[in-house]
């Protein structure tokens, strides 16, 4: 059994690996003048790799439910694998509707952004407390991510059609928007990288702090920039922290997470600078000639079409699937969780984009700018509500 | 109502028709309606269909008509409730703060003047406010009137549609191609590819229409029925009889009586399992160990349903009957007459029985004199023991704390026994006082001459069980199927249309669909390949 788990561990290292390929090789296809429509030699081999890297994943997932015996996606680093996982595939079958290099190119990286960022989290086998164990985790979960997902292309997209679109020539607010979401990037890159490296020396910090009447202690795996309210340093030769988080933060781990955001804040905007540096513009500016050849046209159907196939997949997973398990769990089908709030704010979202697709002067540039808002969203679910606001969620 | 005769094929049209229903010729003096310019291509989005809404602005319920169909107003609703849905996330809602604390105190406590001002303005109850429902009752009603507005002329208009269309109408269409000489060889080719490609043809004087899908154009009214069904059953829990939510605490073997069924049904709680994960089970080893403690697995309840028979008499127990007999766990109601009930909660160990014991104070060996049991549930006022012993209960604290110095008991339930007990010596009228509960024996007086020491006691489970029943459930099912087949006939199928128009000199070819342009593209390219008809020209594309 313990091999089993060690197994499916490095299918998804292999996976991560072989994604990593594939995004060079779409790379490749920019240059490549015969691959307009997909029909070129590497943008096949691209394609093909990711499809082997997209099995090795399935692998990785097949291995670990039979090792945990249960379906893995029941704690964050489960759930965001799967999620990236989901990316994959939704990025796979919109590459065989519109046969377009470059969504590789902006899909992967994403897909590989959110799996780094999910081996951030505590990999181990954890057991099913007794309100998960039901089929509905597997069926709730998996169309949920698989929703989420569809709706991410939308926002691959959309970005490349903001790129591609959006006059670099002089500066202005969406310039500056665009430079946001770039740096945005750039900031869980940051993540990625600074959680590394501070593990691969195994660094600990412990603190000792009052949570309603009692004593806890939290581990901290980053140099403790904020430190827990009225919280006490243990470990000895470790930064001391230069400020306490505030007392509204609750959980027992808020204040690490808070400081694991800091971390990430501030070496996105170190990696970002880097890059000005380095290009002598805009990021987005340096990207735009390699997207010429785009169809801005083709881009925006894509973009809406993502949405169109993903907003149902996400309602019947996050929404009524939810429903039917909360049902069963709690007895009540909805309880205003605050992810089950955020499940249907991103629902009220993608239903306005949907009705403004409707309205003249909503295509293009806006409902490219609407489909980067709606994906912004989804991670807010993801990551802050799991970080700020503690629910009924298994994540959290 | 006035009419609109059609100048080029005599079709009669409803007021405010911006295309004519069987030709599609623009209806001069309506373009504005849709925002149609001269030499810009046509709005197809409602086929220019007579809409209410469009047409008719005098009255006051014009006013309101018109208001409710505007997709801006249905837009700006969801965006509005979307933002407030989201403040009530900002700090936890009422029903996740924890019981017996006030929560004017708590909002302030915790989260500061934010806090407070949050309370103040009765966000922390957010979701059930007059407001909130205002708002999704005003989403309610512009998802019907919208819908009814656009549904009717709509449909109207594709039940009119000819093949035969005015050359205006194709010249205006996205795509669109002309094609001079072209032989009927090669027209009829191109029509049974689209056959082929599952085209439903029309045909009129050699105009053809090829149409698919066009179920799909109503799948945003079908989704929006489901949306008004899902909503009318949510209103329909506030009617008493269709939703039942109540809560029953039953003690280990213990029969307690089902609430908001008039007595008619029992529940025994025969066992309460709570179960852990093996801390050595190398599968979770670590996480539990991570975790720093036991992780639960299973909570159960092993339950029987009765059913009381015969007439009920009042102060008499009723004869019961066994209705079902199984087992509650999360994730596993159980389920009797529309009624569930489900594990929510538990009390470990709860305090049964309590068996005290008499001694000399200074007795260092504490033999008993005389020992007596107290069912905690119900306890006795007297207790007459052996050796002429006589105790009387004067206090009883079920769950005892210290209350600024005096004794008190924080609830009804046995958590935390105490007791003052009076305890006459055989022979004696004069009572020693004494206090005695969990871990303690005082003695009041310090002169007491017998003490009373805990000898013995029983433990046991209590579940807490949910008790609902909701009639509303079917209604709420219904709606969220009808809206996913709404939803998934409008996305997953597309509306495509192609005409083909003989002119004087050749063949005109256009097409439209609601969504997916791509995709009728690949159609039509494939339809035409080995023809000599032109390939329609994306004139959206060209424009820019």
């Amino acid at each position: 059994m313990g091999d089993l788990t060690q197994v499916s561990s490095a299918l998804l290292y292999f996976a991560f690996i072989l994604y990593l390929v594939a995004t060079f090789v779409f790379a490749g296809t920019i240059r490549d003048k015969r691959t307009d429509k997909g029909n070129g030699k590497l943008g096949k081999v691209a394609i093909t790799i990711t499809i082997i890297g997209f099995l090795t994943q399935i692998g990785y997932f097949i291995t670990r439910w039979i090792a945990s015996q249960h379906a893995p996606v029941s704690n964050l680093f489960e759930f965001t694998t799967f999620f990236g996982m989901m990316l994959v595939f939704a990025f796979i079958i919109i590459y065989f509707i519109y046969r377009l290099n470059l969504l590789g190119l902006f899909t992967l990286p994403v897909a590989l952004l959110i799996i780094a960022y999910a081996s951030m989290f505590p990999r181990e086998i954890s057991p099913l407390i007794p309100s998960l164990k039901s089929h509905w985790l597997y069926i709730h979960v998996t169309t949920a991510a698989t929703g989420e997902a569809i709706l991410a292309v939308s926002f691959a997209a959309g970005l490349i059609y903001l790129i591609r679109q959006i006059d670099q020539t002089q500066r202005s607010k969406r310039t500056t928007w665009l430079e946001v979401v770039m740096y945005a990037v750039f900031s869980t890159l940051g993540f990625v990288i600074i959680s590394s490296l501070f593990s691969a020396f195994h660094y600990s910090a412990e603190f000792q702090f009052p949570v309603e009447g009692e004593e806890i202690t939290v581990e901290y795996q980053l140099p403790a920039i904020t430190g827990p309210d009225d919280g006490e340093l243990q470990t000895e030769g470790v930064m001391q922290p230069l400020f306490e988080a505030p007392g509204w933060m609750h959980g027992e781990n808020a204040a690490r997470k808070f400081n694991t955001l800091i971390w990430s804040v501030l070496t996105g905007a170190v990696l970002y600078l880097l890059a000005r540096l380095i290009l002598r513009k805009r990021i987005a500016a340096a990207i735009q000639p390699l997207l010429k050849r785009a169809n801005p046209d083709l881009v925006d159907e894509i973009s809406y079409r993502a949405v169109a196939i993903g907003f149902p997949v996400f309602t019947l997973g996050a929404l009524i699937f939810a429903m039917i398990w909360a049902q069963q769990a709690w007895d009540r089908f909805w309880g205003w969780d605050p992810k089950e709030v955020w499940a249907l704010i991103t629902w009220f979202f993608y239903a306005a984009f949907l009705h403004l697709r409707l309205s003249r002067g909503w295509h293009g540039e806006k409902s490219a700018w609407l489909a980067v808002g709606g994906f912004a969203i989804i991670m807010f679910n993801l990551v802050a509500v799991n970080l700020i606001i503690a629910g009924l969620h298994s994540y959290a | 109502m006035k009419r609109i005769t059609c100048e080029s094929c005599g079709h009669v049209n409803p007021e405010g028709t911006v295309l004519c229903e069987a030709c599609g010729k623009p209806i001069e003096k309506n373009q504005h309606i849709d925002g149609n310019k001269p030499g810009k291509l046509l709005n197809m989005r409602y086929e220019g269909s007579a809409r209410r809404s469009q047409t008719y602005n005098k009255s006051v319920i014009d006013k309101i008509w018109n208001f409710f169909s505007s997709v801006k107003v249905g837009v700006t609703l969801i965006v509005i409730t979307l933002i407030a849905s989201a403040v009530g996330t900002i700090f936890p809602q009422e029903m996740y703060i924890p019981p017996n604390v006030d929560p004017a105190q708590h909002y302030a406590d915790q989260y500061g003047i934010l806090g407070k001002i949050y309370y103040q303005l009765g966000l922390h109850n957010l979701y059930s406010s007059w407001w909130y429902m205002i708002l999704i009752a005003l989403i309610g009603t512009s998802i019907i009137i919208a819908s009814i507005d656009r549904y009717v002329p709509l449909h109207r208009a594709l039940k009119m549609q000819k093949p035969k269309r005015h050359k205006a109408f194709l010249q205006k269409q996205r795509l669109f191609s002309e094609t001079e000489n072209i032989s009927n060889q090669d027209v009829k080719h191109v029509k049974d590819r689209l056959k082929k490609q599952r085209y439903k043809i029309k045909e009129e004087d050699g105009h053809i229409l090829a149409e698919k899908g066009r179920f799909s154009r109503w799948g945003p009214y079908v989704n929006h029925i489901g949306l008004i069904v899902f909503l009318i059953g949510a209103l329909m829990r506030f009617i008493p009889f269709m939703y039942i939510d109540d809560y029953v605490w039953v003690r280990e073997g213990e029969t307690a009586v089902v609430p908001e069924t008039d007595q008619q049904y029992y529940v025994e709680n025969k066992e309460f399992i709570m179960e852990t994960y093996d801390e050595n089970d190398e599968r979770y080893q670590e996480a539990i160990q991570k975790q720093g403690g036991a992780v639960p697995s299973n909570y159960q309840t092993d339950a029987v349903i009765y059913k009381a028979s015969g007439e009920a008499v009042t102060g008499e127990d009723p004869e019961l009957e066994k209705v079902k007999e199984g087992s509650i766990q999360v994730n596993k109601p159980l389920k009797f007459d529309g009624f569930a009930l489900y594990q929510s909660s538990y009390q470990l160990d709860e305090f049964k029985s309590m068996t005290f014991k008499i001694h000399e104070t200074d007795d260092e060996a504490e033999e008993a004199l005389a020992s007596f049991t107290v069912n905690l549930m119900d306890p006795e006022y007297e207790y007459e023991l052996d050796n002429g012993f006589r105790v009387v209960i004067d206090q009883y604290f079920p769950e005892y704390f210290m209350d600024d110095g005096t004794p008190a008991s924080q609830s009804k339930y046995p958590r935390n026994p105490a007791f003052v007990f009076f305890v006459y010596p055989p022979g004696e009228d004069t009572p020693e006082v004494s206090f005695a509960g969990i871990g303690r024996n005082v003695d009041a007086s310090g002169e007491n001459d017998y003490k009373v020491g805990l000898q013995n006691f029983e433990v046991r489970d209590v579940t807490g069980l949910t008790l609902k029943r909701d009639y509303t459930l079917p209604i709420i099912a219904l709606g969220g199927l009808i809206f996913m087949i709404g939803v998934i006939q409008g996305m997953y199928w597309q509306h495509r249309r192609v005409w083909i128009h003989p002119s004087d000199s050749g063949v005109m070819l256009a097409a439209h669909t609601n969504k997916n342009w791509y995709g009728i593209k690949r159609e039509i390219e494939k339809a035409i390949e080995g023809t000599e008809l032109n390939m329609v020209e994306d004139q959206l594309e060209i424009k820019q």
